[in-house]
């Protein structure tokens, strides 16, 4: 119970940020990445400040036993860049330039009324699903 | 650059790492959206129950912020749904393959010195924007 409040009090302060920092703008994500056309680099500030705070924390806080409320940390434990990765990474980024939306801004979207979130949110499960099949 | 926003960029930046930190300290799990997603496709309760509690809070968080300051988001008229249909599969299917998407890697992976991390940020950055240039400068196809 305690691990699910948790999650959502975290989940909640994460909308808020996506939300504040116009990451769920995506003419402003498109913006964004066009270096070439009316480049608005505001966004790099969001994993500015981001990666301030867990950059700060992270590492102090893996080296715990445990976290607070579990009996272990959940990370991945691979270390190799392989293949998949960086074809992963690409794709990813050609959806993500395509639509202006990544994972986070398209549930938090929900949140803001829009028709668009349900359209990313289904489409993601596709490729998700898709992925599972190519895996097999 | 009249749309250039730094200081609430940062401030959300803040936010969204220090709901990461929470989220790592408390639960032990890294708040990479793409992965708690997908984790919803196959897990036992323990493992739906909080992924749907911080997806839900997302929903609420956006919500929230959204009554008390609307300016903040700009809904997007007449995007074509076939595109965002596209580019959305392209999404999933993605950061299933390479891992996690831009919370997971840029956010959470990076801070805790992951290289893995740090290649797939570099790749998708740099393939988000190869991808807009083309869109935008070469197809002309979205404004």
């Amino acid at each position: 119970m305690k691990l699910i409040v948790m999650s959502l009090i975290s989940g909640i302060l994460f909308g808020i940020g996506l939300t504040l920092s116009q990451m769920t703008n995506p003419d402003k994500v498109l913006n964004f990445l066009d270096i070439a056309g009316n480049w608005d680099p505001s966004l790099i500030f969001v994993m500015v400040g981001a990666l301030t705070v867990t950059s700060l924390f992270f590492r102090k806080i893996i080296k715990r036993p445990t976290p607070l409320f579990d009996k272990e940390f959940y990370l991945s434990s691979k270390s190799v860049i392989d293949k998949p990765l960086l074809i992963g990474a690409a794709i990813f980024g050609m959806g993500w330039g395509i639509s202006g939306y990544c994972p986070g801004p398209s549930v938090a979207g929900l949140g803001l009324g829009t028709s668009e979130a349900v359209v990313m949110i289904f489409s993601i499960y596709m490729g998700f699903i898709a992925h599972r099949l190519y895996n097999k | 650059m009249e749309n250039f926003t730094p200081y609430s960029a940062f401030s959300g930046g803040i936010l969204i790492g220090l709901a990461a930190t929470l989220l790592l300290l408390f639960t032990g799990r890294i708040a990479g959206i793409s992965g708690i997603m997908g984790g919803m496709m196959s897990a036992d309760r323990t493992e739906l129950f909080w992924r749907f509690a911080f997806l839900a809070g997302i929903v609420i968080g956006a919500f929230l912020f959204h009554q008390i300051r609307p300016d903040f988001y700009q809904p997007r008229e007449n995007f074509p749904v076939w595109l965002l249909a596209f580019g959305g599969f392209l999404v999933g299917f993605g950061t299933r393959m390479g891992n996690g998407c831009t919370s997971g890697h840029a956010v959470c992976g990076i801070a805790r010195g992951s290289i893995r991390s740090i290649a797939a940020t570099i790749t998708f950055m740099a393939s988000g924007f190869l991808t807009v240039y083309i869109m935008r400068h070469i197809l002309g196809l979205v404004t």
